[in-house]
């Protein structure tokens, strides 16, 4: 018997509704008050974790190599971004989504004239390098005293990052990234992670995929730091220090190199981790470590591997398994 | 070269005059105080077959990464098409017509085998990322077309039932093929083989023979090969040439180099009794 496949645009049609279902009951839940206040803030800053999580996994997990100037590329944003807010250039509407793209654009830009030369780099190079651009990033923002306010803060920016606009964009950004890793150029950036010298002997532009694929992911941290931005009002330089960058990197690396769905649960997991915590408040970042080595120890690649969660191939399991079921039972009642 | 139309079937269109597709004019190569490669020279037409012997060490592999731009040469020159390679890069070298195999396996271990074939066939496909953002008509026929093509070429080692495999799980002379095939996929005028039936049975040897010469054939490119394995060597290709310590000692067809004294020489050597190679 031929295996039951959904055919592409049933795929398409299944996650679209299955995501807007999720994004609006979401939204009911946070806006009928049953959450604290907490636990709301914590909801959307999970939101931002997720949009930095899957970025620094496009470099990380699929192009294979190792930044950690993340947070630098999230402070670029969240200060074009807030600037743009606070400018108000634009009305309403076309102005939040302006300094989302503002935000992103600023942060591409950075993450191109970075990696121009980083990547020329590798390994413990490329991170070391990163790290130094990522705190030559913070030093500038914290000396711009007259655009920035440098370390008193950059105050007064106005609080557009609700529930329903920081969701929207976790959804963007996790699907901007399916569908160019499902693409010629996401095979192209995987296989440079796999195999740089056989990737060039294939005819892969192996430069222009690694400042492609680090754009990119600045691009995302970007809008998720110009979210930060509009989440708590208030911008300081040493929100984004280096801490940050490896906070992010923990998350990728504990929902497993290469797998969306991990950088997803991950975040999920360690944004709310203080909240449930709390209790145990000193103990937090021990309980932090020990997870990570244990969850090292015994699955090295991650939580997650490398899998990746599809609603349509569970459907399509489903579906297989109900129907070898049946044909298993007439087999059995034929004879 | 032009871009080859995905819509039409995989012929390459090529006019087949008898001037070299790949001509090498005292290339060399030093690695500090080593001069691995030295005065090599090669004249490929198209269409044919051609093999690189030569004892273990003797520079055939450093040959290959010449060509490919892997390293830069030191002296000499190699013009592909007539025209000189110098300035390119590796990625330029294959879309400017070369295409290969490692010695030591190189594939994308974690993509599937239908993958890695796909990676090959990446330029020959033309929607943008933009295209890929917003799924545009182009990308669904591309990636429909290269699909079907790249399971076409996997058919030619009979791998289409492997497609959907991890390819560090395939077997090691699997492996080989797939690396044939993805090198294939780029579509080139001239295919560098290092050491293709390396790690293969007699039986998988003969098979991967007929092979070549059908790939030779189908395609209509020249095939540049290292090969140990005297028999293969013997029974495809139409010119030797022979390396060792960076020199050609010999270069002719299968059975001028079987009687040359200095290819024995150098396989047995000095005082090595006469016979065959
Ligand atoms: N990158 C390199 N640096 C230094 N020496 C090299 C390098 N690549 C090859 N060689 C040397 O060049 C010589 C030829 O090697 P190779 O081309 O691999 O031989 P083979 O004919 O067995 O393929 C060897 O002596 C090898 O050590
Ligand atoms: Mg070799």
């Amino acid at each position: 018997m031929k295996r039951f496949t959904l055919s592409m645009p049933v795929r398409y049609i299944i996650n679209t509704v299955l995501i807007i279902t999720l994004l609006l009951v979401g939204n009911q839940i946070m806006g009928s008050g049953i959450l604290g206040r907490a636990q709301t803030a914590i909801i959307i800053q999970v939101g931002f974790f997720i949009i930095l999580a899957v970025s620094l996994n496009m470099v990380t997990g699929y192009l294979g190599q190792l930044p950690l100037g993340h947070a630098g590329f999230m402070a670029v944003g969240a200060y074009a971004g807030a600037l743009f807010w606070r400018a108000a250039v634009l009305p309403g509407m076309a102005s939040v989504v302006g300094g989302l793209i503002v935000a992103g654009v600023a942060a591409a830009i950075t993450g191109v004239i970075i990696g121009i030369p980083a990547l020329r780099l590798r390994g413990d190079y490329l991170a070391i390098i990163t790290l130094g651009f990522g705190e030559i990033i913070r030093v500038v923002l914290n000396n711009l005293d007259t655009i920035t306010y440098g370390a008193r803060g950059l105050r007064n920016i106005p609080r557009y990052s609700s529930f329903m606009l920081v969701y929207i964009c976790v959804i963007v950004a996790c699907g901007a990234i399916h569908m160019i890793m499902k693409s010629r150029h996401g095979r192209a950036i995987l296989s440079i992670r796999e195999n740089e010298i056989a990737a060039e002997s294939c005819g892969i532009n192996t430069t222009y995929y690694k400042v492609l694929t680090f754009a990119v992911s600045a691009f995302f941290a970007g809008v998720a730091g110009a979210l930060f931005a509009g989440n708590i009002g208030i911008l300081v330089p040493a929100n984004f220090d280096f801490m940050t960058s490896i906070n992010i990197l923990m998350i990728v690396v504990l929902g497993g190199l290469g797998s969306m769905m991990g950088s997803v649960i991950a975040a999920s997991v360690l944004t709310s981790l203080p909240l449930v915590l709390q209790p145990l408040n000193e103990y937090r970042m021990i309980i932090f470590s020990l997870m990570l080595i244990v969850v090292m120890i015994f699955k090295p690649s991650g939580l997650m591997g490398n899998y990746d969660f599809s609603m349509s191939r569970i459907i399509e399991k489903v579906v297989n398994r109900l129907r070898t079921g049946k044909t298993a039972g007439k087999l059995k009642s034929g004879k | 070269m032009a871009k080859h139309d995905p819509r039409k079937p995989f012929v390459p269109q090529r006019d087949h005059d008898k001037s070299p597709v790949m001509e090498c004019v005292g290339l060399g190569i030093d690695f500090g105080g080593l001069t691995a490669v030295d005065d090599f020279n090669i004249t490929i037409t198209p269409t044919e077959i051609c093999g690189l012997i030569g004892p273990n060490g003797a520079g055939k592999t450093t040959v290959f990464n010449l060509l490919t731009k892997v390293y830069k040469p030191t002296r000499g020159k190699i013009y592909l098409d007539g025209k000189d390679t110098c300035g390119l890069n590796t990625m330029q070298a294959n879309k400017a017509g070369l295409a290969r195999t490692f010695q030591n396996i190189r594939l994308f271990k974690e993509l599937t085998v239908l993958e890695n074939v796909l990676v090959g066939l990446h330029n020959e496909m033309y929607y943008n990322v933009w295209g890929a953002l917003f799924r545009v008509p182009a990308y669904w026929r591309t990636e429909k077309i290269a699909k079907e093509r790249a399971r076409e070429m996997l058919s030619i080692f009979d791998m289409e039932d492997m497609a959907e495999h991890k390819a560090g799980s395939l077997p090691y002379g699997s492996q080989r093929r797939l690396e044939i095939v993805r090198a294939l996929a780029t579509n080139p005028t001239v295919l560098l083989l290092d050491e293709p039936a390396a790690g293969m049975n007699p039986n998988e040897t003969e098979e991967l023979m007929e092979n070549i010469k059908k790939i030779n054939k189908t395609f209509k490119i020249a095939i540049l090969l290292i090969e140990h394995d005297m028999n293969l060597v013997m029974n495809i290709c139409e010119g030797i040439a022979v390396l060792n310590y960076g020199k050609i000692i010999a270069k002719g067809t299968p059975a001028e180099i079987q009687r040359s004294p200095q290819v024995i020489e150098a396989y047995l050597g000095t005082g090595g009794g006469g016979g065959d190679a």
